[in-house]
């Protein structure tokens, strides 16, 4: 049995280690005895070597490092060092270590591993980057098929160095849709011939995805003696277009078996062209057989994919695409003047240009948003890892569900979204689902559910995290909030209000603090990561049934629809995404409502918000104001201003760190005349309002 | 019927292990501990298939390549040899003996078996 071979493995590497202890004593004392260097070499080499035989991976790679090393003393670029012979002692009881706990499964110290390995590698003077690593077989990302042309002339003794061209033959087919054409056109007559030569070789047309390395591999015990030539002849995309494959002729004078002069000579003559080269004697009749092979497998290939059709991708990087994204921001800053410009100028023309620009623009504006889309599946496969290792620490069975893992979202939103979404996983887990015994006492399935969603919402992603646990204890929430000062005692908060006291700071409801979830310092980390990416997070729960959050999250980061307004001569974005409507405040309205900030919209009493005193703008508003009515965590709260302008493109720029801080404004946009207008932070602003009136 | 093949080192843990590798793929297999060993062994069985180390006692590989070529029953089976990464120059002459291909020290079982079903088809 295989544990056999271990085991005889074993015995040799153990003798090994301490024949390696005594020489590296010695070497000690003579660090300049060619033998005993020698002598630790090769106990190296055969641990590594018996090593990867025999299944011991790991100490195979840690000893190759080692060797290296070795290596190195051996040829006389590295010194014998008393650093060295303690690392080298150090690796040798690291190797016995791995070997004892390969017997008992237990895992090794991959720490001490890597740190010798980083001193050793100190030690030679390279950094980590230039370490001679042993060759990995480097991992190639899924290509698109690809259709080469093989000609394979083996050499005429192949047979009597035991090679049979028909299992290469065979092989070749494995790596995809093959044809194979022999070509037997160098037959010597019978008296001549040579029983045991080959005189036979092929032509083969392949169509596979595993690259031109894996067809060489194929041939790699013949590649020297004999004959080979691979070429690719067609890119898929390419001859996609095209309405058919390429001609007979084409093919033959690509493959320089024809020369232009020939093939012109022979076209003169409108027959068949494969027919009257070979009647000519130009072409052997199997080129010409070959070719048309060609011919037919490439539109076999090419209906193959036409039924398929797969859709390719390319690898681009990051920057280049955001670095797409920026420029588009500017065109669509600059395409806005130009709109502006030909509406001031009126000239029919200009306008028509202007129009024009404007849509491709926007299309512009949202493939290239387009590209930066990934799905958020990718984050989903992350998560499950997580409950796994947690529920098995915590002794509780939990089973993750995931829904809508192919939604898509900006890629820097889901890279920001990752912390915040472990964090709510894991209350969850922690806080959320109980422990077996509790759950079927509760008279529900041991086995707790958390269940991650995503799901298109407008332009925004609805991300739900849903468990089927304890769910919040509404009193004990009263409770904490009264103790930590949150609240007064006297306070009347609805449920929504309650519950989002779990996202101030320093709160935290949990009797003991765990190391999966914290120390209250979560939730509120939580809720200003996904306001600073302009989203919302949102709490419902039923006690003993469980508890659902919804984050609400903007489907880009970069460029906003939003709503231009103005008070007094600034000028203002308000993200279209939360807007519900707009309204006309009159004065008389103002008057009625008796400075209580409040608009009847439809039998509906709405607060609002006058900007225009808020941001301490001076000078009189007109006669009639407008109310920009917004919806935040599902309440309506409308903003006063002067005058609502339109639609517009928001590129967002970051104010810089001077304003980070600056209350209610999110960021700055340049408009179409170059002038600046802020962002406003609609749900900073309402919140602010909420808390100065206590 | 299953196909033979020889395996012929030196090294007892190698042959145990190519034995053991060959015998799971379902091939019956020959042990032979030295060239010399091989060869009487070969003239007097018939095995489809020949795996030899290059460095062996009383005949090595080389001369094993050159002697079993030469024997009718072994004219055009496969002869794959062990060879490690500094031996490319034996590799050479290996191959100039008559050696089918190699197999680079140390490999995997499953490198043995994609070797052999390589050559052996």
């Amino acid at each position: 049995m295989i544990d056999q071979h271990r085991q005889a493995f074993k015995e040799e590497a153990y003798e090994l280690l301490t024949e390696l202890e005594s020489s590296l004593l010695e070497l000690e004392e003579r660090p300049d005895d060619q033998d005993l260097i020698g002598r630790v070499f090769r106990a190296m080499h055969t641990i590594k070597g018996s090593g990867s035989m025999f299944g011991f991976d790991d100490i195979a790679g840690f000893t190759h490092e080692v060797e290296t090393i070795f290596d190195m003393v051996r040829n006389g670029k590295l010194q014998v060092t008393g650093r060295l012979v303690n690392l080298t002692l150090a690796a040798r009881d690291q190797i016995r270590a791995m070997l004892d706990a390969a017997d008992s499964g237990a895992g090794t110290d991959l720490e001490a591993t890597a740190g010798i390995i980083v001193g050793l590698r100190e030690l030679a003077g390279f950094q980590g980057a230039e370490a001679p690593v042993q060759k990995e077989e480097a991992k190639e990302a899924p290509r698109d098929p690809v259709t080469y042309r093989i000609r394979f002339v083996p050499s005429r003794d192949i047979f009597i160095t035991g090679t049979n061209p028909l299992t290469l033959l065979a092989e070749l087919k494995e790596l995809g849709t093959c044809t194979v054409v022999a070509q037997t056109g160098g037959f010597p007559s019978l008296e001549e011939m040579d029983p045991e030569g080959c005189y036979v070789y092929w032509d083969l047309i392949l169509t596979t995805d595993q690259g031109e390395n894996a067809i060489r591999d194929v041939f790699i015990f013949v590649e020297d003696d004999c004959e080979l030539k691979i070429g690719a002849i067609a890119e898929h995309s390419r001859y996609d277009e095209q309405q058919d494959y390429k001609k007979l002729g084409e093919i033959l004078l690509e493959r320089g078996d024809i020369t232009p002069q020939e093939m012109e000579a022979v076209l003169a003559q409108q027959k068949r062209f494969g027919e009257l080269a070979v009647s000519q004697g130009i072409l052997h009749e199997g080129k010409v057989q070959s070719a048309l092979a060609e011919q037919k497998h490439l539109k076999e290939v090419r209906q193959e994919k036409q039924v398929a059709d797969s859709s390719s991708s390319i690898r681009v990087p990051a920057e280049r695409l955001d670095l797409l994204v920026n420029l588009v921001g500017e065109m669509v800053t600059v395409q806005a003047r130009l709109s502006q410009t030909a509406a001031q100028h009126g000239e029919p023309e200009l306008l028509a240009i202007a129009e024009e620009v404007e849509r491709l623009t926007a299309e512009l504006r949202d493939s290239a948003l387009n590209i930066r889309m990934l799905p958020i599946g990718s984050t989903f496969s992350k998560f499950k890892r997580l409950v796994r290792d947690l529920s098995a620490e915590l002794g509780k069975q939990i089973e993750m569900t995931t829904e809508g893992a192919e939604t898509e979202l900006d890629k820097t939103v889901i890279e920001k979204l990752n912390d915040p979404l472990v964090h709510l996983i894991r209350n969850s887990i922690d806080h959320g689902i109980e422990l077996p015994e509790a759950r079927e006492a509760a008279g529900k399935p041991a086995r707790g559910t958390v269940h991650l969603g995503a799901v298109h919402s407008g332009d925004s992603v609805l991300i739900t995290i849903a468990d089927d646990g304890a769910g919040l204890d509404k009193d004990a929430i009263r409770t904490k909030g009264i103790e930590r000062g949150i609240i007064s005692a006297s306070a009347e908060l609805s449920e929504k209000e309650l519950f989002g006291l779990i996202f101030a700071p320093g709160f935290s409801t949990a009797k003991t603090i765990s190391s999966v979830s914290g120390r209250g310092v979560g939730m509120d980390v939580v809720k200003r990561a996904i306001e600073a990416l302009r989203g919302s997070i949102d709490v419902s729960s039923v006690r003993g049934r469980g508890t659902r959050i919804t984050v609400r999250i903007p489907l880009t980061l970069a460029i906003i629809e939003s709503l231009l307004v103005k008070i007094g001569n600034d000028c203002f974005m308000m993200p279209l995404s939360l807007v519900d409507e707009c309204v006309e405040l009159t004065r008389e309205d103002v008057a009625r409502s008796h400075g209580r900030n409040l608009a009847h919209v439809r039998e509906q009493l709405v607060p609002y918000i006058p900007l225009r005193s808020r941001f301490g703008i001076g000078g009189c508003a007109p006669d009639i104001e407008q109310i920009v009515i917004t919806r935040v965590d599902g309440v309506r709260v409308g903003f006063v201003v002067d005058h609502v302008i339109g639609e517009h493109q928001t590129v967002i720029k970051s104010l810089g760190r001077a304003y980070k801080d600056t209350e209610g404004i999110s960021g700055a946009t340049i408009l179409g005349d170059g002038s600046v207008a802020l962002i406003l932070d609609i749900p900073q602003l309402v919140q602010a309002v909420e808390m100065e009136r206590g | 019927m299953a196909k033979v093949i020889m395996t012929a080192d030196d090294s007892a843990s190698v042959r145990q292990m190519v034995t053991f590798t060959l015998k799971q793929g379902g091939y019956e297999v020959v042990e032979a501990v030295d060239g010399k060993d091989a060869l009487q062994k070969l003239a007097g069985t018939k095995v489809d298939m020949l795996i030899t180390d290059l460095n062996m006692p009383n005949l090595d590989g080389i001369g094993l390549i050159k002697g079993a070529r030469a024997l009718a029953s072994c004219k055009f089976i496969p002869i794959v040899m062990l060879t490690t990464e500094s031996q490319d120059s034996r590799k050479q002459e290996g191959k100039a003996a008559g050696a089918t291909g190699w197999i680079v020290k140390p490999f995997k079982p499953e490198q043995l078996m994609a070797v052999v079903k390589k050559v052996l088809g």
